[in-house]
């Protein structure tokens, strides 16, 4: 066997490398997890700012990805069935809010909504406030979260056949009735997904959502707070309510989109 | 039932132009032509689904070219079937009754009668997935039927087929044809399937047509050099005609029956007409050719031989003895027959 000693060094690689990725994500959230005391934990987990804290990361970022599902799903849809010239501009302009440091978003937000451009005085003069509420919250979550919706519903319908459509049309039905009889039972589950991974993304926003409002409070900014105003020990045992909720939650919806035996 | 009017689109790389067809009601008219020919454009366009340059659709006598696909009364069959994977058997037929003004009861006892006259029965309640290519093709077929439409749109529906459900789906489509009495439009790149199915036909290369006619009379006289060796004759030369005769190959051919009026054109012969074999074997009045065998093939029980003759590849017949007792073999020296009968002759060029 010693003619495969590459081979092993390759394996060897393989394994080592895998360990090592698993553990450099795995250590630091054990550590945090483990690290509170169960006073402080049990604590943290009657008070009602922590509570309402995570309560409004999680109702938020639902909200994002329903919002993303009902207005980014015309964007995916037209972008996986057409080709027109400038297809490549319009698709990294979807990849943008992946890129571009996150206070940026925030302080775009703010001066397109500030009540000195039209589009701003428009918002306020419909009630609509962005600054330091709930609707700012959610506004800056589908900016930094649609992409991720986009791409993989994008990447859903392109995997179905146009000529499933074709047919269904010359069948008798309309657009609208291929599309829902069609296009969305087969790929229902991609939008799923990408719903899940627009509200991940959500969920971790910190950046942005200090600039737009620090008020009222999502998780990661009041575990900030914590952090500054009284120390890493008050800070984590809100970030483990955080990370133990949003990980359930996940692995439902993962579950959800991904029946163990497919069905066919 | 179907008239195209000089139908133009321009695609980059390709243009389909000058398309005039009429296609009457209830019949079976093939359009054949090989891949990229743009057979499959000019399906689309009768279905709606492709934005035309210029020309004009009617279906029924109803100007449709402006009008989307559900609107037009034709079912479509692709060659991939194209079935609903998330829907049964039962489910993908009754998928378009709904909007025919076909009542959901009386839309599944049509359906399922239907299933039954194509074997599907056992079936009805099984996803495409579990089903066999002619399965598939069946469930499409009834799929297409089910919406009682005027015209149904084949898009090669046998090339997908193992062999031997292939003959089987063939009659199937006969049958189903004769019954329904609506019009069928297949798209083909396979004569004999055209053959066996159609009235009338029409070939198509490189966006343009070549011929429109009878499926026999295109077989028997092709017009142009592509429809010739499409039909398979595919030994075609550029000829030249006088008073009594033509020449092709450095040979005169005098004393045919019906000799062109132009001067310039092109002559073809089937290559089982070509006979190779000795000069004294043939009738007399057979026009007979010398070359050197090129290339020998086993075709069946006969072999087929390339002849290089006056500068031009023969594609001729060989009698399984001539190769075994006369020992023909590459480089032989050998004779050639035909009747002048079966020469084809053409003017056009088509491109």
């Amino acid at each position: 066997m010693f003619s495969s000693l590459p081979g092993r060094i390759f394996q060897g690689w393989m394994y080592a490398s895998a360990t090592l990725v698993l553990l450099f994500i795995g250590l630091p959230l054990a550590t945090t997890i483990a690290a509170p005391t169960w006073e402080i934990f049990l604590e943290t987990l009657t008070d009602p700012d922590v509570l309402n804290s995570v309560w409004l990361s999680m109702s938020t970022s639902a909200m994002a990805a329903g919002l993303a599902f009902v207005f980014g799903t015309p964007l995916a849809y037209f972008l996986a069935r057409s080709e027109f010239r400038g297809k490549k501009f319009v698709e990294s302009m979807v990849d943008l809010p992946i890129m571009i440091p996150h206070p940026v978003v925030g302080i775009a937000l703010l001066s397109i909504t500030s009540p000195n451009t039209t589009f701003g005085a428009f918002l306020q003069s419909m009630g609509i406030e962005i600054m330091g509420t709930t609707t700012g919250i959610v506004a800056v979550l589908v900016f930094v979260g649609m992409p991720f919706y986009i791409n993989t519903a994008k990447s859903g319908i392109e995997s179905i056949p146009q000529r499933l459509e074709n047919v269904s049309r010359s069948l008798g039905a309309g657009p609208s009735e291929t599309f829902f009889r069609v296009t969305l039972p087969l790929c229902w589950r991609y939008m799923l997904v990408g719903m899940i991974m627009c509200m991940a993304r959500a969920i971790s926003e910190f950046g942005a959502i200090i600039i737009v409002a620090y008020h009222p409070m999502i998780a990661p900014v009041l575990m900030y707070e914590r952090f500054t105003a009284y120390g890493l020990k008050y800070s984590q045992p809100v970030a483990v309510i955080l990370i133990v909720v949003s990980m359930l939650f996940f692995l439902l919806l993962r579950t959800l989109s991904n029946p163990g035996g497919k069905e066919r | 039932m179907i008239r195209l009017t000089d139908l133009r689109m321009n695609l980059p790389g390709f243009t389909l132009e000058d398309i005039n067809l009429h296609i009457k009601p209830g019949e079976f008219f093939a359009l054949m032509g090989s891949t990229g020919s743009g057979k499959t454009l000019v399906l689309e366009t009768v279905a709606g689904l492709t934005k035309l340059d210029n020309g004009t659709v009617h279906i029924a006598e109803r100007d449709v070219t402006t009008l989307p696909p559900e609107k037009r009364g034709v079912s479509l069959v692709y060659q991939d079937h194209a079935l609903f994977p998330h829907l049964t058997v039962l489910q993908n037929v009754m998928y378009g009754q709904r909007y025919h003004n076909i009542s959901k009861a009386e839309g599944k006892s049509e359906a399922r009668a239907l299933l039954d006259t194509l074997g599907l029965s056992r079936l009805e309640n099984r996803k495409p997935g579990r089903l066999s290519g002619g399965e598939k093709q069946r469930t499409a077929l009834a799929r297409a039927l089910a919406c009682r439409p005027d015209v149904i749109l084949l898009d090669e529906p046998l090339s997908a087929l193992d062999p031997q459900f292939r003959g089987e789906l063939r009659r199937t489509l006969k049958d189903v044809h004769e019954t329904s009495g609506a019009t069928f439009l297949m798209v083909t790149h396979d004569f004999t399937d055209a053959m066996v199915l159609a009235e009338r036909a029409a070939v198509i290369k490189d966006g343009r047509l070549h011929q429109e006619d009878t499926v026999s009379n295109i077989f028997r006289r092709p017009i142009t050099p592509f429809v010739a060796s499409f039909v398979g004759m595919t030994n075609v030369f550029p000829a030249t005609y006088c008073d009594h005769g033509c020449s092709f190959a450095k040979a005169d051919f005098k004393d045919l029956e019906e000799v062109p009026a132009w001067a310039k054109g092109f002559a073809a012969l089937r290559p089982e007409d070509v006979i190779v074999g000795a000069a004294s074997d043939f009738p007399s009045d057979w026009c007979i050719l010398s070359g050197t065998v090129e290339r020998l093939e086993r075709v069946g029980f006969t072999w087929s031989a390339t002849v290089l003759c006056g500068g031009e590849y023969f594609t001729a017949m060989v009698d399984r003895h001539m190769v075994l007792g006369r020992g023909i073999e590459i480089g032989s020296e050998v004779t050639m027959g035909f009747s002048r009968g079966h020469l084809h002759h053409m003017q056009k060029n088509g491109d």
